[in-house]
């Protein structure tokens, strides 16, 4: 900052393209650095989750312990283990010494490197000493929480359930959004309204009847709630289709009209082709509502651990084990690595299908 | 399925001898295509909605269907005067007031900052500030609860070290909500996408008269980005006014469902979710669901409203 002012105070060497591209430098590194810390404030709990996974337990609450995942620090005097302290000298210097005899008032240290191992006689009290610590992430909770979760077993039941909806849900919403983007039929603007307004009707006022429609079907405790709705298109995912669709030269259909080609063939042949990326927006859109979905596992599910997503069983280990958060967060950390994983490596897609969907309406 | 689908409009080609206008062939194509969606909206939308309003007329129990009545408006009145009912609409108000400013500040900062001319890295950045999205809300939760943590917290022994005071985030029916409106902030990503679009849409020429005219940064922040990005933050208000209103993982996840501190997070859809599937009371749910709609309807409504006065569309009116 200071830096720019001075800049600016050289009237001469201001107009020079040195002293103006120094300046842009200057702008630019700030505005980046801000942004930076910014960002990582915001990211700063995942910090804190993947800190808290590698503690050892009962590490946060004990007094005077490193925020870094960590061990005291022992070491070893005549076969056994002593802990060792950070000792503030006379001579003003602080030392690392292992505590071999605690006294009241004073008490006996011995310094590791100190090969004659001489007793270091050092006035104070011991327990007013800081405890030295060493690095030590802890990999059990990773153990504990997979086997106790049954990790293997929810992110299958997790994966099969987010993959059968997509699949169902992409395939229904590219017949929709065909239907709404290539054909003139009565009703289309209508039902096109209504379609856009399902967006805010609250999921509530349908949610009790379905549930009593699945209970009299036998479906509850099954996975059939959270595929087969999904299995009819829904407005978010036509829209952007429909949109992508509406793109696409109709030129096209018609030299495949022309060579013999129906609707459908044209569907498979022309217009999915042309809209891949579309198509797959619309897939880890809706695989990823399917595996972060909450309430409707919840409903159906509660009470079948061999069937649940992985959203519930973390909820209900949470509620059993609150009080580890070690466990706590080793468990988080696991849930959101493929989710996480996937974004990164596929987020342009992601952000453009948000684009189409939110601006265009 | 594909197969037989296909066959009912070939019925009706000119090979089998029947005639049809080119029209009428195209609407019934329209129709098979639109097909599933129309299946779906009958079968789970429209069926239910009607089902749930007569449900809500009813004492119905999905455990003793036998005894059902037809109760009429009592389910209403009820709520009316159900002390709990009145406490979760104020605890879901106070929360709004809270975290739908929040979101919306957060969303359009965000995307003001990570559009910056002068910004690096703006794609890793956006993405980053994205990325919390696609975390399981359970999971979010879980690492929030841990980070505002009273005694082991970090953001508490960051507030701590600056002297600050360190508030009981979890446990106070009054920093519950701004604590909430915190974990909230996860989940900006799509709005600070779509601002972020409706940044780019603003034609910089008016940035360049405005400031040829000695307009400063809030002024044309004032004057030139906020009236042009209307329609988009319109959109965005809607939609998460609809969100606060269906609120009910993270509340849930904090405290598997009982609602503490204090009934504080007790919010409308917690309070349908354990009449409907606790106690088993799914007529009394289904008007608390009805109640719920007409309340985001008519918000929604007088948004809209508000618009058609307010925003502005490019195109002229929509």
């Amino acid at each position: 900052m200071t830096a720019v002012a001075r800049t600016q105070g050289r009237s001469i060497t201001d107009r020079s393209p040195v002293a103006r591209s120094y300046r842009r430098f200057l702008a630019r590194s700030s505005i980046l650095m801000f942004t930076l810390i910014l960002v990582g404030a915001y990211l700063l709990p995942l910090l804190y989750m993947v800190t808290t996974a590698f503690q050892q337990p009962g590490q946060s609450t004990t007094p005077g312990a490193p925020v870094w995942p960590a061990i005291p620090q022992t070491a070893t005097y005549q076969g056994q283990p002593y802990p060792v302290y950070s000792v503030p000298m006379p001579d003003g210097s602080t030392r690392s010494l292992i505590l071999i005899e605690p006294g009241r008032e004073s008490s006996v240290f011995i310094d590791p490197a100190d090969a004659s191992q001489t007793p270091i006689e050092w006035q104070g009290r011991w327990r007013t000493l800081e405890q030295a610590w060493t690095f030590a992430p802890e990999i059990d909770n990773f153990t504990v929480a997979w086997n106790t979760l049954n990790f293997p077993r929810v992110l299958r039941n997790t994966f099969l359930i987010a993959l059968l909806s997509t699949i169902g849900a992409v395939l229904s919403s590219v017949l929709v959004g065909y239907g709404f983007a290539r054909f003139r039929f009565p009703g289309k603007n209508a039902l096109f309204v209504i379609l856009i307004a399902t967006i805010i009707l609250p999921f509530q006022v349908t949610l009790l009847p379905q549930y009593v429609m699945f209970t009299w079907l036998g479906w509850n405790g099954t996975w059939l709630p959270l595929i087969v709705p999904h299995c009819f298109a829904n407005a978010y995912n036509v829209f952007l289709l429909r949109q992508y669709f509406l793109t696409i030269p109709r030129e096209l259909d018609e030299a495949a009209m022309i060579d013999g080609a129906g609707p459908f063939r044209i569907l498979r042949s022309v217009i999915v082709p042309q809209s891949i990326a579309a198509i797959t927006a619309v897939s880890l859109f809706h695989f990823f509502f399917a595996w972060n979905d909450f309430f409707v596992p919840l409903l159906y599910l509660a009470s079948k651990p061999e069937l649940q997503p992985v959203s519930i069983a973390i909820q209900q280990y949470n509620a059993l084990y609150a009080t580890q958060p070690t466990l706590i967060q080793a468990s988080a950390l696991m849930t959101m690595v493929v989710p996480i994983v996937v974004f990164l490596l596929a987020q342009r897609a992601f952000m453009r299908g948000v684009v189409v969907t939110g601006v265009d309406k | 399925m594909t197969a037989t689908i296909e066959e009912l409009p070939a019925a009706s080609s000119p090979r089998r001898g029947i005639t049809l206008r080119p029209a009428v062939r195209e609407a019934l194509w329209g129709f098979v295509f639109i097909g599933p969606w129309i299946i779906g909206l009958l079968l789970f939308t429209a069926g239910p909605m009607i089902a749930s309003f007569v449900m809500s007329l009813t004492n119905f129990d999905l455990l003793h269907p036998d005894s059902t009545r037809f109760i009429g408006i009592e389910n209403y009145t009820r709520m009316a005067s159900d002390p709990t009912i009145a406490a979760s609409l104020l605890a879901t108000i106070k929360f709004a007031l809270i975290a739908i400013p929040v979101t919306m500040g957060a969303s359009l900062g965000f995307a003001m900052l990570l559009n910056h001319p002068r910004l690096a890295f703006k794609g890793p950045l956006r993405a980053l500030v994205y990325m919390p999205v696609m975390i399981p809300l359970v999971a979010s939760t879980l690492v929030w609860i841990g980070f505002l943590n009273t005694e082991t917290g970090w953001l508490n022994q960051i507030l701590g070290a600056l002297g600050l005071p360190q508030p009981d985030w979890i446990n106070s029916e009054t920093w519950i909500y701004p604590a909430l409106s915190m974990i909230g902030l996860w989940a900006i990503g799509n709005f600070m996408i779509i601002n972020i679009a409706g940044l780019q849409s603003v034609p910089t020429e008016l940035y360049e008269a405005a400031r040829m005219d000695g307009a400063g940064a809030w002024t044309s922040f004032r004057r030139i980005t906020i009236p042009l990005m209307s329609p988009v933050l319109l959109y965005n208000f809607v939609i998460i006014l609809i969100g606060t209103f269906q609120y009910f993982t993270q509340a849930y996840t904090l405290t598997n469902g009982k609602g503490d501190p204090n009934n504080a997070t007790l919010f409308v859809n917690l309070v349908l979710y354990r009449e409907g599937f606790v106690f088993n009371h799914m007529g009394y749910a289904a008007a608390i669901a009805w109640l719920l709609f007409v309340i985001v309807l008519v918000l929604t409504l007088v948004l809209f409203g508000f618009a058609r006065k307010r925003v502005y569309y490019a195109g002229g009116e929509r």
